[in-house]
């Protein structure tokens, strides 16, 4: 089985940058880094490949500066190859324009499914995947929090506002994975070395057939009109407890007659 | 005033219309003279709920069998559009199936689409706001062409409120044939029996995070919540550790939650738990580290061991009777 997985390489968002006026855009001049959101996906495709009895995991990526740093940690993982397209064009580019990037990449890899995470730590719009579905003509079930390959479908546990759904749908799909469905491994000394020459196949937009005028800023269809600080809450009242706290939790419970 | 007609995608809950439908009509109304709610579903169910709060009809597509919802929505509203319908706006709920509509039908507009909405306001044409930084600064944000503008609201931005408007009136939306995008079916639902109020409608919420150490510390929460007629919720990290299910999460990807008081208890206060609970009317904060951004939005912070002061506090109430 063929698994195309998105994974998206993000500042670390330990650091989370600053916003610059003059573009309104967030300032990332650090090494990326891969989106945690994203190695549960990688982690799925390995495990729905090792039950397949065989297959290949692909990563897709789209990144400035041809950033392979989050590639390799997941390529560490197990991953077999990856696309990775950059360009400068690609600069400002909002979900839609992200998802047509990434919809063309995959056509590359022929998979069977295509995983992604339900939304990045840094963007979450939480579109893309359905986005790439679309684009691609593919059927979707987002929200997955387990997923099971064969013959020819995936059986999917959707997450719902009250519980679960059970989904099925034929592949090729697109299916968004929700953190903590699946444990991702640590790279193994073994892996971390053998991702090294593992293959990153590095394309342009023009490699993809892709109009610098449908992606980036050209392509983007919204504007940010203003960025104002939010109204902050009042600094409330903070206490040490030394035994007693708990006395002012009551009388503040009691203040507010939830008792 | 009227930015010209709004469409609300209208989705269910357990009983009845979703409330974010019901709080993004309230809204709609208030910018437009013309609301529309889309429904994946038969209209004449709705029509009076939906009436009430204000939309003047219904476009429904009828039963849409098992399939998975998305695509049939996103398509009939495409179709329509291309057939000469003109909504200035669509507002999708940013809930499991409104995500998937949005995505579906921005890439049959062609048009991008506007996430993590909090507000709308007409200034010459519909702007959003949304919060960055997890609420610490307000992004607005307007659309460039003129196409429909798709804007994914959160839960709880608005306060739904009924008109007394009659019934709306049902006219039928034609579902396309959608190739293979339509192929999702769902086989079986499940509910997550859960006791006592709803998380995202519960007057009181206490909440508990990895803080507390251990799964089995959990039923501290639980037990306090029942005591005042509360709903628990949880972190993320403790959601992820297998310690209560997916639905008791709060946050950017769980639950928005306003209630009247929110109590967290060893939770830090990420950004992404924040923007989940910070329109909470009332904040009780119990961390052992002082520096913990949770203080931040709290109006009562004990510095302390949630194993000590939680135990005291449930003594305390049980004393009360
Ligand atoms: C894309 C994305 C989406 C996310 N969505 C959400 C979301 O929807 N909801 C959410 O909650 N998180 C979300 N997160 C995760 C979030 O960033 C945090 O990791 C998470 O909220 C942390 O949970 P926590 O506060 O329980 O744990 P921690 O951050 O580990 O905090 C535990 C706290 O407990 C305190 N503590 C420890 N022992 C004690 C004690 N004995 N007594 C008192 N206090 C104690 C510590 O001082 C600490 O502050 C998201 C992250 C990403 C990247
Ligand atoms: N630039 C990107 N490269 C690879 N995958 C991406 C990229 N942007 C988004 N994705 C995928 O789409 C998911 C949802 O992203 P978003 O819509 O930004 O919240 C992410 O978690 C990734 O799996």
């Amino acid at each position: 089985m063929k698994v195309a997985v998105c994974v998206k390489q993000i500042p670390d968002p330990a650091d989370p940058g600053a916003l610059d006026e003059s573009t309104k855009t967030l300032k990332r001049d650090t090494k990326l880094i891969l989106d945690e959101s994203d190695s549960y996906g990688v982690e799925m495709a390995l495990q729905l490949v090792d039950a397949a009895g065989g297959g290949e995991v692909t990563l897709i990526s789209m990144a400035p500066n041809n950033e392979v740093n989050g590639l390799r940690t997941a390529l560490a993982m197990g991953a077999d190859s990856a696309i990775l397209v950059s360009d400068d064009a690609l600069a400002g580019s909002d979900a839609l324009g992200t998802s047509k990037v990434l919809a063309a990449a995959i056509q590359r890899a022929e998979p069977d499914l295509v995983l992604a995470a339900t939304e990045s730590s840094d963007g979450y719009t939480g579109t893309v995947p359905e986005q790439i579905a679309e684009l691609m003509g593919l059927p979707s079930v987002t929200f997955a929090k387990s997923i099971e390959a064969g013959d020819g479908t995936v059986n999917v546990q959707r997450q719902t506002e009250a519980g679960y759904d059970d989904v099925t749908c034929p592949m090729p799909c697109v299916v968004s994975v929700t953190a903590g469905v699946v444990e991702p491994r640590y790279p193994s000394f073994k892996g971390i070395m053998a991702a090294k020459s593992k293959p990153v196949d590095e394309l342009t937009i023009a490699d993809l057939g892709i109009d610098a005028g449908s992606v980036g800023w050209a392509g983007g269809g919204q504007e940010i009109v203003a960025v104002q600080e939010a109204p902050a809450r009042e600094a409330g009242e903070i206490i040490e407890d030394e035994g007693e706290a708990y006395e002012r939790i009551v009388a503040f419970l009691d203040e507010l007659k939830v008792i | 005033m009227s930015v010209g007609t709004i469409w609300v995608l209208a989705e269910d809950a357990e009983s009845g219309v979703a409330s974010i439908t019901l709080e993004m009509l309230a809204k709609a109304r208030e910018l437009s003279d013309d609301v529309v709610a889309v429904y994946g579903g038969d209209g004449a169910a709705i029509a009076e709920e939906v009436g009430a709060h204000g939309a003047g009809s219904v476009l429904a597509t009828g039963d849409l069998g098992g399939a998975l919802p998305g695509p049939s929505i996103a398509g009939a509203m495409a179709a329509a559009i291309a057939g000469g319908a003109a909504p200035a706006a669509v507002l999708i709920g940013t809930t499991y199936g409104g995500r998937d509509v949005a995505g579906r039908l921005s890439v049959k507009l062609d048009a991008s689409v506007i996430t993590n909405v909090v507000d709308l306001a007409d200034e010459g044409g519909l702007v959003g706001t949304e919060p960055i930084f997890g609420g610490t600064s307000d992004v607005k944000t307007k659309f460039t062409s003129d196409k429909p503008g798709i804007f994914l609201v959160r839960p709880k931005s608005f306060v739904a409120e009924a008109t007394g408007g009659g019934a709306a009136a049902v006219s039928s939306l034609e579902v396309p044939d959608l190739g293979a995008t339509g192929t999702a079916v769902v086989t079986n639902s499940f509910v997550e029996q859960s006791e006592g109020p709803k998380l995202d409608e519960a007057a009181v919420v206490v909440s508990g995070g990895r803080g507390l150490g251990e799964s089995e510390k959990y039923e501290l929460i639980e037990t306090l919540a029942s005591k005042l007629g509360a709903a628990p919720g949880a972190s993320r990290a403790i959601v992820d550790a297998g310690w209560v299910p997916y639905s008791y999460q709060v946050g950017q990807t769980g639950k928005v939650v306003k209630p009247d008081v929110y109590i967290a208890a060893g939770i830090s206060g990420a950004t992404q738990h924040l923007v989940g609970m910070k329109g909470s009317k009332t904040i009780i904060a119990i961390n052992k580290d002082a520096e913990a951004p949770i203080f931040g939005v709290a109006d009562l912070g004990i510095v302390g061991d949630v194993h000590k002061v939680l135990p005291q506090l449930l003594d305390a109430l049980n004393a009360r009777g």
